[in-house]
């Protein structure tokens, strides 16, 4: 069954762009801005892999355990000592610092490793594959749809449970007010910015052992997260999973018609959400 | 008494504009200071630059006699002064509990935990899990002094509590006051309706277009004065 | 409030002499092919390119407060109305102009949903949009697919003269574009969207069509990007889809109207020379040259957010294109508290 096995790869695809997703849809809850170079990061996540996986003897594993949480590091020093700053003189000068920085990280990923593709080698663990039927659901799909479900599930425990999620929340309601209560804004902002460049690292090497990467890939990977986001309905890390489920899905299930479209038809639906559903597939709770 | 807020010769403005000026105030432990002026007086103006929210052009804010003019408000509260705002400005996406542990943010220990606000406001604790913006207006300001008792100050800022409410619901949230007073915190509060705040406060301060004109003990101002500096109808 | 009397005014100080030194200006840039080699007028073909997407991009974002990432959709279907155009018979420099009118007609429709988006959204949704253009055009294969085509119709026409012409079509383009901004900036939609710049809010309370006016923005910029895209064709002779379609396209414009200062009608012009000359400089560089341009434009987002013709204008209140409305306020000799009621 072409289909069934379509829609179940669509699905593990998408579980990796939600994965994409999550990180920009809580920066933008808390921040209300869109890190351009978001998708960039993934592939500086994946080069980081490469690089220390070619000079040491380290598994695999390891050295994505290793990478995640130094990107969290990484994220929560960008945002306090780059971000914060434009965040002060403006909405356009997020964007513009965002769009140079991806500028800069794609050309020097250039520079650095030329436009030759590469894999992230995962010896056998990334050529096997759970077989369910006719259907083959490869291990590296799974651990993607298995980190975007087990990292929205931790975002959503740690905005409701913990002291620190509550205070991002109010940030996010109302930062003048949150100050008023003690909060730290510029803390806030940059544990928000930790845990999307955490995720967003994790998103990159779980890429990069799926398929082979390149410096110029990050745009693609923006787009993708963008759209799960819209898609799903801004606000809700629930809808940005089912958003980017249901991108995987349609670009999945329009490959088998016809390969060379399947991004084009997840443009549309995107479009199409756009246009007569703005809210989103699963609004964010009224206010 | 010692005073805990000092405040000396402080400007505050809106751009261009000059909504405080030359403001000089005092706050002793346990006081209860009523500042009170028409709409646009520069009120409230007054309380956000106390609470760190705006920031000061000249003049100095001492707490306990440390000076804190500089301190942004998130670090102000940490110290100990709290604003309840104009408006009450809950967090519409927490629920009330929520609301009230925020407050916990600041840091600071004392008397005033979720137990004691629950005891305080005794409807409270059946509601805790509702989300704030289904509470009515009255209930909603008293979450409201609840957040800002949850961070334990030393001075409790109040601006126009009474703000579109029903004056038995104003009533019942002043009663509160005294036992909030008995904690060992100094209220300033923020009042349009003179008489009420001649009858909580025992200072009272009078504002017109950012300017100090008239300041005393209720007992000793007659009626007259207030209202002629209340809307500077007369020199004061 | 009874402040001094403000004084509204419109030339800047040195509005005046711009006029002369403009039109010697432009003597001497329309008489340039018969003064120098065609190499210089061939890349200042580039220049009036870049100065052409900039101005567009500040008018959407320096004014209409648009950030698009995504005006590269234009440049490609402008690129690509002079190629089918050209097919069916219509001589390529004719084609520019009906670049422009096609690109506008495509940015209406899109208009509507782009405008959905508002903010950072609004930038990466235009994005979506533009790779949906490139996406949907290389699927004509009359138009050659994903690896392009080459431009017919212009090969009986002699080398040296097509140079000419063909730089005398960009500086043509280039020159309607800035008047296009500076007279649509004088006019209501101009007074419309700084209205909306200093206080949205009250802008839509007092009546004024904003959204209209931002599309009115969106619609010309399209324009402009559509006949660039064809000035573009014309000059190459041929056409491929990703680089037409490229974001670096984008990134060109941002940079130069941030570096030159972004809401001033000089700023892009400024930015362009500035990152043209770069450009020239710094060829040998490869993608160092895209490291500096974009640390020097996250350098200039953050510490100069008025770009460096902004930074001139704040200092010495030079302008050559007097758009804005100054209020010179005299200072107040009291205080004067407003009393709101
Ligand atoms: N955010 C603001 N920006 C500009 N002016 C303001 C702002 N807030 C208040 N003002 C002005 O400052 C003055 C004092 O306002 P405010 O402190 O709110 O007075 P009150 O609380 O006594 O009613 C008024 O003239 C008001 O118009
Ligand atoms: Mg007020």
């Amino acid at each position: 069954m072409d289909v069934v096995n379509a829609l179940a790869q669509g699905l593990l695809l998408g579980g990796l762009y939600a994965l994409f997703a999550c990180g920009l849809s809580v920066v933008f809850g808390v921040m209300r801005i869109v890190n351009l170079a978001h998708g960039d990061l993934a592939i500086v996540a994946a080069f980081c892999a490469f690089v220390t996986l070619s000079a040491t003897s380290l598994p695999l594993w390891l050295v994505a355990v290793v990478t995640v949480p130094v990107f969290s590091v990484v994220g929560y020093l960008t945002q306090r000592l780059l971000l914060q700053r434009s965040l002060q003189s403006g909405p356009l000068a997020t964007l513009l610092v965002t769009f140079g920085l991806s500028v800069v990280i794609q050309n020097l990923l250039l520079e650095l490793f030329s436009a030759d593709t590469r894999t992230l080698d995962a010896g056998s663990f990334a050529t096997s594959a759970l077989e369910v039927g006719d259907v083959s659901l490869s291990y590296v799909g799974i651990t993607g749809l298995v980190l975007a479900v087990g990292s929205i599930v931790a975002i959503q425990l740690f905005l409701s449970r913990t002291s620190s999620g509550r205070i991002m929340r109010a940030t996010s309601d109302d930062p003048q007010t949150a100050a008023l209560v003690g909060a730290d804004a510029r803390r806030v902002y940059g544990i928000a910015s930790a845990i999307a460049f955490a995720t967003v690292a994790m998103a990159g090497i779980v890429m990069a052992i799926r398929s082979s990467f390149d410096p110029s890939l990050g745009p693609a990977q923006l787009l993708f997260a963008f759209e799960a986001v819209v898609i799903g309905g801004l606000g809700s890390l629930w809808g940005t999973l089912l958003g980017g489920l249901a991108l995987g899905v349609v670009q999945s299930l329009v490959a088998v018609a016809d390969p060379s479209s399947s991004v084009l038809a997840g443009h549309l639906l995107f479009l199409l959400v756009l246009a007569f559903r703005p809210q989103g597939l699963v609004p964010a709770r009224a206010s | 008494m010692s005073a805990v807020l000092q405040v000396h010769d402080l400007d505050v403005h809106h751009g261009q504009l000059r909504a405080v000026s030359g403001l000089d105030l005092e706050l002793d432990a346990g006081g209860k200071v009523a500042v009170i002026g028409a709409n646009g007086a520069g009120k409230t103006t007054l309380l956000r630059c106390l609470a760190g929210a705006l920031p000061a052009s000249s003049g100095r804010v001492l707490l306990d006699g440390e000076d804190v003019t500089e301190l942004p408000a998130h670090r102000r509260v940490r110290r100990g002064v709290a604003l309840v705002p104009e408006g009450r400005r809950l967090f519409p996406s927490l629920t009330v509990e929520e609301n009230l542990l925020t407050g916990r943010n600041a840091g600071r220990s004392g008397s005033w935990d979720l137990a004691a606000v629950y005891e305080l406001f005794d409807w409270m604790p059946e509601r805790r899990r509702q989300p704030s913006g289904s509470l009515s207006g009255g209930q909603q300001q008293a979450v409201a002094i609840g957040r800002a008792l949850m961070t334990n100050p030393r001075v409790l800022m109040l601006d126009e509590l009474s703000l579109g409410l029903a004056p038995v619901v104003v009533r019942r949230i002043y009663e509160t006051l005294p036992r909030i007073v008995a904690e060992g915190c100094a209220v300033l509060l923020v009042e349009q309706d003179v008489s009420q705040a001649m009858a909580v406060a025992d200072h009272v301060h009078c504002l017109l277009e950012g300017r100090t004109t008239l300041a005393g003990p209720p007992s000793q101002l007659d009626r007259a004065a207030v209202e002629a500096a209340y809307f500077g109808l007369a020199e004061a | 409030m009874s402040a001094g009397v403000p004084a509204v005014s419109r030339s800047g100080r040195s509005t005046r002499p711009t006029s002369v030194v403009g039109a010697v200006l432009l003597l001497v840039l329309v008489a340039l092919p018969f003064l120098v080699y065609e190499d210089v007028t061939s890349s200042l073909v580039s220049l009036f390119v870049l100065i052409v997407i900039a101005s567009m991009w500040n008018l959407l974002a320096g004014f209409g407060g648009l950030v698009s990432v995504g005006q590269q959709a234009f440049i490609g279907v402008g690129a690509y109305t002079v190629v089918a155009l050209a097919d069916a018979g219509v001589p390529p420099y004719l084609g520019v102009l009906m670049a422009a009118v096609t690109a506008a007609a495509l940015a209406l429709p899109t208009s509507f949903l782009a405008f959905r988006l508002r903010g950072d959204y609004f930038a990466v949704g235009t994005w979506v949009i533009a790779e949906v253009y490139r996406l949907v055009l290389v699927k004509i294969d009359s138009l050659g697919g994903p690896s392009g085509r080459s431009l017919t119709g212009m090969n009986d026409v002699d080398a040296t003269m097509r140079a000419a012409f063909t730089y005398w079509l960009a500086l043509g383009v280039a020159v309607v574009s800035v008047a296009t901004c500076f007279w649509l900036l004088r006019g209501r939609i101009g007074l419309a969207l700084t209205a909306v710049r200093d206080d949205e809010v009250a802008a839509r309370a007092s009546g004024v069509d904003v959204t209209r006016a931002k599309r009115v923005m969106y619609l010309v910029s399209a324009a402009g990007c559509g006949a660039a895209g064809g000035v573009l064709v014309v000059d190459a002779l041929s056409v491929q889809p990703n680089a037409i379609f490229s974001v670096q396209w984008s990134a060109s414009m941002i940079f130069i109207v941030v570096i030159g200062g972004i809401g001033y009608l000089e700023g892009p012009i400024v930015g362009a020379i500035v990152y043209f000359l770069l450009q020239q400089v710094l060829a040998d560089a490869g993608s160092w040259y895209l490291v500096l341009l974009g640390c020097v434009a996250i350098l200039v987002a953050t510490r100069l957010p008025r770009g460096l013709w902004g930074t001139v204008h704040d200092r010495w209140g030079l302008s050559l294109f007097p758009v804005d409305y100054r209020v010179t306020r005299a200072p107040a000799a009291e205080p004067c508290p407003a009393v709101r009621t």
